[in-house]
């Protein structure tokens, strides 16, 4: 039985902070934003966190398809910045969307990747038949230390599927997963930010993840990057997704609708579902595209994606990556930091 | 004494090793050097290894026992020691491998070197290189080493004239020469524009005037000369291997753009040797930051003192010049793991006097030297090498 996405809705704070606003406080040179072409990245609003970027994201996606939230039988909340150690995400979304109580939720929690593994667990339920909907989401307001290189990046947005088998916008065609255990990043339970081991993230984690499950699914399916209008991958910057694109044979044409770490910096568990939603934004029935997600720690979710023609029905029920990406106030290092938190009184 | 040969040597890739062990790369290392020389592991009667801190870097201590464990010379119960002399740890294991050779204690012994540095974050590395400064009236009072050097700098500079683009140009040189060499940490060119616009570390160095932090493993394979020839066809004679030390912190030194340890051990080798600092033909010299390679050719005897940022610019030291140096890229660009990084000056200039260096081999090289450096300057051991 053919599954895949019958709606999805994002959800990309106001709040922007320019890089070399922050590359000023700490005296790092206007050079920053060039060399990880991020430009700027989204800021949390003072009352704003995964669950109620969650919530919007989930709104979005009930409403651009007029889902019956009472038809959806599973919440999977994908996250690393849950707000809630023990609580999940998952049901204050549940009942913030209004769905009936006879669903299962959970969190999940994979480093940038856990809002695909959420998908995928989806994709179980209602393949078997187990559920009609389920919902998978990606939310973060994620962590940078102060001065820390991932503070240039670490951004907050969210995105949410609604995973079913009837009345497609996208085929998912296929998936595959590659996971090892792999140290590059990482937040012990009590600490405010996480470490990461530098360039060990790059090529041993990043590529070396990316590209075995982008490879593994293709070999699967017998696809080839030529085979697909758009191609979607996790951006943790400006750099990693356009390289890994070209390792894999993709053009710089059919990542640039879907590359939005520039505009608003790394949404993490949102990232590459953000980036698949801008793609599906302007995509057309018949096109294909193909995801990749990576999640540190580490492991990769490959996606080969079918458009049909609902989605010309629904592109327009909700509001779309570029709307949020348009709508933007900037905010200075101050402001920023007691959005965020920083300032500990 | 008996006359030493280097009969087999091997060095692994240098870089940020992420895929091996420190066990893995002394293991390869040995391996390759005890292949060279065509000799048996039966037939090695003593190890000696350089590693600087592999407590902290890997949480591992006892590497003597540890390598010949992993090199499967556990079962021959032979003397396997670890010696430490920070960044010269390295060419301590080699000179005091030498010493057993020449005293006619051991026959044919190992003289290995081995570092992991990138498995701790680069917080965690520079603290444990720390550690080769004077703790307590250096470090506890803000000291890093490219602070130290740096201020080495910055009195040559206004005593001799010495100037940041002849700095610039010694890393330049370097990751010219690591690109001809397959074992380096960085196969990329760089120009002085590159140097002088990457980040400041410690005024006037820049990120790419320091050398790297690096994984890697060397090992060369001794024997008296006069056995030599029954393992290598083309064996390489140490004509001199000497130490000198001085004070551990550098405000105490007697001239801080001085190594007085290199200069004493310089001394006392070409003695040994029989030999004037002009006859040699290559050289790997301890440029862990750039000004260090320019005060070594100077402390050397190469060149007069204050005169080595031009002969620099002059192209004295260019794999063309009169005096190569740091033909394998140096610790600059081939990469500096500190254990290994005295065997693998070593290894390099025993495949210049083989002529088996490829495109970066000098022309009829005959005289090589090895120069290795411990903290900043508290340790230095110079060897002399030899067709």
């Amino acid at each position: 039985m053919a599954s895949g996405i019958v709606s999805y809705g994002v959800y990309i704070p106001r709040y922007r902070i320019r890089l070399n606003e922050i590359a000023r406080v700490w005296g790092d040179g206007d050079d920053v934003a060039e060399s990880l072409r991020v430009f700027e990245k989204s800021v949390p609003d003072l009352d704003e966190d995964a669950v109620t970027i969650a919530v919007e994201a989930a709104r979005n996606a009930i409403t651009r398809a007029n889902i019956d939230p009472c038809r959806i039988g599973a919440v999977y909340a994908g996250s690393e910045s849950h707000p809630y150690a023990v609580k999940p995400t998952g049901t204050i979304v549940g009942e913030a969307i209004c769905t009936s109580s006879a669903f299962t939720a959970a969190d999940f929690e994979f480093a940038c990747k856990a809002g695909t593994a959420a998908m995928q667990a989806c994709l179980g339920l209602v393949g078997s038949g187990f559920i009609d909907l389920g919902m998978a989401i990606g939310s973060d307001v994620s962590q940078g230390a102060p001065g820390d290189m991932l503070e240039y990046t670490a951004a907050a947005g969210g995105a949410a599927y609604i995973i079913g088998s009837r009345d497609l916008a996208a085929e998912i065609e296929g998936f595959f997963s590659f996971t090892t255990d792999t140290p590059d990043f990482w937040r012990r339970e009590g600490m405010p930010y996480p470490e990461h081991g530098g360039r060990f993230t790059g090529e041993p984690a990043y590529f070396k993840h990316v590209t075995s499950a982008a490879r593994g699914l293709m070999e699967r399916l017998g696809t080839k990057a030529d085979d697909y209008d758009y191609a979607v991958f996790h951006q943790p910057n400006g750099k990693f997704p356009v390289r890994v694109a070209a390792k894999l044979g993709f053009s710089k044409k059919q990542i640039e609708p879907g590359l939005v770490v520039p505009m608003i910096g790394n949404t993490y568990s949102g990232s590459c579902m953000i980036g698949l939603a801008a793609t599906l934004d302007v995509a057309h029935p018949g096109d294909r595209i193909f995801v990749t997600s990576f999640g540190s720690g580490a492991g990769s979710d490959a996606f080969s994606i079918s458009v049909k023609d609902k989605i010309e029905e629904i592109r327009c029920g909700a509001p779309s990556v570029r709307d949020y990406i348009g709508d933007a106030q900037y905010l200075d290092y101050a402001v920023y930091a007691k959005h965020k938190g920083k300032l500990r009184i | 004494m008996r006359s030493v040969s280097i009969i087999g040597v091997g060095c692994t890739k240098f870089g940020e090793r992420w895929d091996v062990s420190l066990r893995d790369m002394v293991a390869e290392a040995g391996v390759m050097a005890i292949d060279d020389a065509s000799a048996t592991g039966e037939q090695i009667d003593a190890l000696y290894v350089g590693n600087m801190s592999g407590g902290r870097f890997v949480e591992q201590e006892h590497i003597g026992a540890l390598i010949a464990d992993c090199a499967g010379l556990s079962r021959l119960h032979i003397p396997s020691t670890r010696v430490e002399a920070a960044c010269a740890s390295g060419g301590l294991a080699l000179r005091q491998a030498v010493l057993a050779v020449a005293s006619g204690y051991h026959d044919i012994v190992i003289a290995a070197g081995v570092e992991k540095m990138t498995d701790v974050s680069s917080g965690t590395a520079a603290d444990a290189l720390a550690a080769a400064a004077d703790r307590e009236w250096e470090c506890f009072f803000g000291a890093t080493f490219p602070a130290l050097y740096a201020m080495m700098a910055r009195l040559h500079m206004r005593r001799y004239g010495t100037t940041h683009d002849q700095m610039a140009q010694v890393a330049v040189k370097n990751h010219y020469n690591a690109c001809l060499n397959p074992i380096a940490q960085y196969h990329m060119e760089i120009t002085v524009n590159d140097v002088n616009k990457s980040p400041m570390v410690a005024d006037p160095l820049h990120i790419l005037d320091c050398s790297p932090i690096s994984d890697g493993a060397a090992a060369v394979v001794l024997a008296p000369t006069d056995m030599a020839r029954r393992f290598s066809d083309l064996p390489v004679k140490i004509a001199a291997s000497a130490q000198g030390s001085d004070t551990l912190a550098l405000h105490d030194r007697r001239d801080l753009t001085t190594l007085d340890a290199t200069v004493h051990a310089a001394r006392k080798a070409f003695a040994q040797a029989n030999v004037e600092p002009r006859q040699i033909d290559v050289a790997e010299v301890h440029d862990c930051f750039t000004i260090a390679e320019i005060l070594a050719i100077e402390d050397l005897g190469f060149v007069e003192k204050g005169q080595g940022g031009k002969a620099v610019e002059e192209g004295m030291t260019a794999l063309s010049g009169r005096l190569p140096i740091n033909t394998s890229g140096g610790l600059k660009a081939c990469g500096h793991p500190v254990g290994a990084t005295g065997i693998k000056q070593a290894y390099e200039i025993a495949l210049q006097l083989r002529g088996k260096a490829g495109r970066r081999q000098v022309d009829e090289a005959e005289v090589g030297l090895t120069h290795n450096v411990g903290g900043s300057g508290g340790t230095a051991i110079v060897h002399i090498l030899t067709r």
